[in-house]
C-alpha cells in the first residue's frame, strides 16, 4: 500500500518537474512546478515530517510559487522557442548524473542508514521536536536565517524600488 | 475519526475481509461526501438566500422572494439553472488551466473543513497541527484564483486575479501574526486544545484575555475578510470597475464552484475566529446537562449548538459589513495591511509575551479580561444605540418587518 | 517495501531535471525555477535521511534550506523585474553586456 502510494506520489512530482522544464510557456511550467512541490509534500507526509510537509505547502506552493506567478504576470512574459539542447552540454550532464548517482551511492553507505525503517516516537516530526531542536542544537544557524531573510527582505525593497 | 472507523469495522463483520486501508478510505470518502453535501452545500446555498434578503434590506428593497415562501427555495433555482447552463470556454483561453482552476479554488476551500471543529469530539482530525494546516491549505486558493484569472485571457480577470493575489498574500501576514497570541496563550496549535484553553463565559474569551489579544481579534477578523475576498476588500472582483474580476469568464458549473467556495469560505472563517478568539463550544456544563438530559453526551449537543450559532452570527456580521461599508482602494488597502496590521501583530506578539510573564508574577492582572469585556460589550451597545437613532430620525419611511 | 534508495533516487531524478532546466532553459524565471526544483530535492534528501536514522536534525536543516530559497526567490526575482524594466527582456542570451 505504502509502495503504491509511493510511486504514484513520485510520478507525479516528476511529471510536473518535467513538464516545468519543457512548457514553452512560462506561466505553465509554474502551474506544473506547483503540482511538483505539492506532491513532494505527499512525500514529507509519508516520511513523517509533520512540520516540513505543512511548511512545504505554505512557503513553496503558497508563497514562493505565487510570488513566481505574480512576477510572470506582471512582467506579462510571452511564449518562446525551445531550442534543440546542444550535444557537448549533454555529454557532461550525463556524466554529471552519473557522478551524482555514484556519490548518492557513497553517501548511503558512509551514513550507514539502515534499508528498514526505524521505529521513531508519537512526536517524530511534530512542530513541538523540530523547535526544540532548532532553538537548542541549532540556535546560531537559526538567529542567522533571520539575519538572512532581513537581509533579502531590505535587498528586495531596495531593488524593486523606483525611487528610493 | 481513527476510533469511529474502528467502531464500524467492528460492528459490521463483513469488512473485516476487506483491507483496512480500504474501508478508511471508503469511511473517508463517505464522510467527505456528507460533509459536502449537507453542510458546505446546504450552507453555501442558503446563506446566498440570506445575504440576497439582506442586502434587499438594507437597501431598502425586496429581494428574491418568488421561489418558494419568501424566496427561500431561490438557492435550488440558481443552482439548477447553472447546472443546465453551458459550460462555455472562450476560444482564447487557455483550456487546460482554465477547466481546472475553480477546482484548486474549491479544493482549497474545502480542505480547511477537515480541521474546523463543531463540538467536543466532532471533528474531522484533530491535527496536531490544526491552526497551522489552514493557513497552509487555503494559500493554494492563490494559486487557483491566479489560475483562473490568467488562463480566461481577459483583461478583467487577469487584473483581478492579480489583484486577489497581491491581497491574499500580504494579509496571509497579519492574519497569521495575530493567531501567534493565541498560539503563545495555549501552547498547541490544535483546534480542539484552543477551544480547551478558553472557557464558556465571554471574559474566559482569548478575545478578552488582555489588551493585546483584543487588538489580536480585530485584526485577525479584518484580515480574514481581505483573505476572503470580502467587502471591503473586494476589489478583485469589484463589479464597478473589473465586471466580475478573475471569474468573468466562468459560467455554469464552474461558475457555481467559485461561488461555492466563497460562501463557504465565509462559514470558515466566522468559525475559525470563534475557535480561536471567541470560546468555540465551551459551554457552562451545569447549564446543559439537565436541558439536553435524555441524550447520551448532553454537553456536546449544547457545544455544537453554541458554537455553530456563534458561527452563523458572525455571517450575518459579515454581511452586514458587506453592504454597509463602501469599498477600498487598492492603496489603502495595501496601506493597513503593510503600514497598520503588521506593525500592530508584531507588538501584539511582543506584548503577549511580557504579559504572560507578568500575570505569572502579578495575579491581578488576570483582572483586566474583566474590564476589556465591558470595553469590548460597549462597541455592540454603541451600534445599537445608533441604530436606533437612525430609525428615530426615518421612522416613516423604514419597514421593520423583513417578511414581505 | 520502499526504502531509502527509492527516495534518493527520487530526489537525485528531481536534482537532475533541475539541473537540466538550468543548462538548456534560456528564460531567467525558468532557471530560477529549476534552482527551487533542485533545492527540493536536497530537501527530500535530507527529510528520507532523518527518518531513516531516526533523528529530526534533517528537519531542521530542511527548514534552513527552505528560509534560504525564500530568500533566493525573493532577491532573483527582484533582480528580473529590475533586468526587465531596464532592458525589456529576461532571455539569459540576450544579457551578455559583460561578456561582450
Amino acid at each position: 500500500m505504502e509502495a503504491v502510494a509511493f510511486y504514484i506520489i513520485a510520478a507525479i512530482a516528476v511529471f510536473g518537474a518535467l513538464l516545468m522544464i519543457t512548457r514553452r510557456n512560462p506561466l505553465a511550467g509554474a502551474f506544473s512546478l506547483v503540482v511538483s512541490l505539492i506532491a513532494l509534500a505527499g512525500i514529507y507526509a509519508m516520511l513523517r515530517a509533520e512540520l516540513i510537509f505543512i511548511l512545504q505547502i505554505l512557503v513553496y506552493a503558497g508563497a514562493i510559487m505565487v510570488l513566481v506567478i505574480f512576477t510572470i504576470m506582471l512582467l506579462n512574459l510571452r511564449e518562446e522557442e525551445l531550442e534543440e539542447p546542444p550535444a557537448g552540454k549533454i555529454k557532461t550532464l550525463i556524466i554529471l548524473a552519473a557522478v551524482a548517482f555514484g556519490c548518492y551511492g557513497i553517501i548511503k553507505v558512509l551514513s550507514g542508514a539502515p534499508d528498514e525503517v526505524p521505529r521513531v516516537p508519537e512526536n517524530f516530526g511534530s512542530v513541538e521536536k523540530v523547535g526544540e531542536l532548532m532553538l537548542t542544537s541549532y540556535l546560531y544557524p537559526f538567529e542567522i536565517i533571520s539575519v538572512v531573510l532581513l537581509v533579502a527582505i531590505v535587498g528586495v525593497v531596495l531593488l524593486a524600488k523606483k525611487v528610493i | 475519526m481513527e476510533r469511529l472507523a474502528d467502531y464500524i469495522v467492528y460492528n459490521l463483520p463483513f469488512l473485516q475481509q476487506i483491507p483496512r486501508v480500504i474501508v478508511d478510505l471508503i469511511i473517508m470518502l463517505f464522510f467527505a461526501t456528507c460533509m459536502l453535501l449537507f453542510w458546505v452545500a446546504l450552507f453555501a446555498g442558503i446563506t446566498s438566500w440570506v445575504e440576497r434578503r439582506v442586502a434587499g434590506r438594507i437597501q431598502s428593497r425586496i429581494g428574491p422572494n418568488r421561489v418558494g415562501p419568501q424566496g427561500f427555495l431561490q438557492w435550488i433555482a440558481d443552482g439548477l439553472k447553472c447546472f443546465l447552463k453551458e459550460d462555455f470556454v472562450p476560444a482564447a483561453a487557455d483550456k487546460k488551466l482554465f477547466l481546472l482552476a475553480p477546482y484548486i479554488v474549491f479544493a482549497g476551500m474545502f480542505a480547511v473543513f477537515v480541521v474546523v471543529p463543531f463540538g467536543d469530539g466532532l471533528i474531522i482530525s484533530n491535527l496536531n497541527i490544526g491552526i497551522f494546516y489552514v493557513l497552509a491549505i487555503s494559500s493554494l486558493v492563490v494559486v487557483g484564483i491566479l489560475m483562473s484569472g490568467w488562463s480566461s485571457n481577459n483583461k478583467w480577470s487577469l487584473l483581478g486575479g492579480m489583484r486577489s493575489a497581491a491581497q491574499i498574500v500580504s494579509y496571509e501576514i497579519p492574519v497569521s501574526l495575530a493567531i501567534l497570541p493565541v498560539i503563545l496563550l495555549t501552547g498547541s496549535l490544535g483546534m480542539q486544545d484552543i477551544i480547551r484553553a478558553q472557557g464558556p463565559y465571554p471574559w474566559q474569551w482569548f478575545a478578552f484575555h488582555n489588551p493585546f489579544t483584543f487588538i489580536a481579534f480585530f485584526i485577525f477578523f479584518i484580515g480574514a475578510l481581505a483573505e476572503g475576498n470580502r467587502t471591503p476588500f473586494d476589489i478583485p472582483e469589484a463589479e464597478s470597475e473589473l465586471v466580475a474580476g478573475y471569474n468573468t469568464e466562468y459560467s455554469g458549473m464552474r461558475f457555481v464552484f467559485f461561488f461555492f467556495a466563497e460562501w463557504a469560505n465565509l462559514y470558515i472563517i466566522a468559525a475559525l475566529t470563534v475557535t480561536l478568539f471567541l470560546g468555540g463550544w465551551n459551554t457552562p456544563a451545569h447549564l446543559y446537562t439537565n436541558l439536553f438530559g435524555l441524550l447520551h453526551r448532553s454537553v456536546d449537543v449544547a457545544g455544537t449548538f453554541v458554537f455553530i450559532l456563534k458561527s452563523l452570527f458572525l455571517v450575518f456580521v459579515i454581511i452586514w459589513i458587506r453592504w454597509t461599508l463602501p469599498r477600498l482602494r487598492v492603496d489603502q488597502m495595501m496601506d493597513v495591511c503593510w503600514k497598520y496590521f503588521v506593525p500592530f501583530s508584531f507588538a501584539n506578539i511582543v506584548g503577549t509575551i511580557i504579559w504572560m510573564v507578568l500575570a505569572d508574577a502579578a495575579p491581578v492582572l488576570g483582572y483586566v479580561r474583566y474590564i476589556l469585556f465591558v470595553v469590548g460589550l460597549m462597541v455592540p451597545l454603541a451600534i445599537a444605540m445608533k441604530i436606533t437613532r437612525n430609525f428615530r430620525l426615518a421612522k416613516s419611511e423604514i419597514h421593520l418587518n423583513p417578511f414581505i | 517495501m520502499i526504502t531509502l534508495d527509492h527516495y534518493l533516487y527520487l530526489s537525485a531524478i528531481l536534482f537532475f531535471i533541475g539541473v537540466f532546466g538550468v543548462l538548456f532553459r534560456r528564460n531567467l524565471i525558468v532557471i530560477l525555477m529549476s534552482i527551487e526544483l533542485m533545492l527540493n530535492a536536497v530537501n527530500l534528501s535530507f527529510i528520507a535521511f532523518s527518518r531513516y536514522t531516526a533523528s529530526m536534525d534533517g528537519h531542521v536543516f530542511a527548514f534552513f534550506v527552505m528560509a534560504v530559497a525564500a530568500a533566493e526567490a525573493g532577491i532573483g526575482l527582484a533582480i528580473l523585474v529590475m533586468l526587465f524594466r531596464n532592458r525589456r527582456t529576461v532571455q539569459a542570451d540576450d544579457l551578455t553586456l559583460m561578456r561582450d
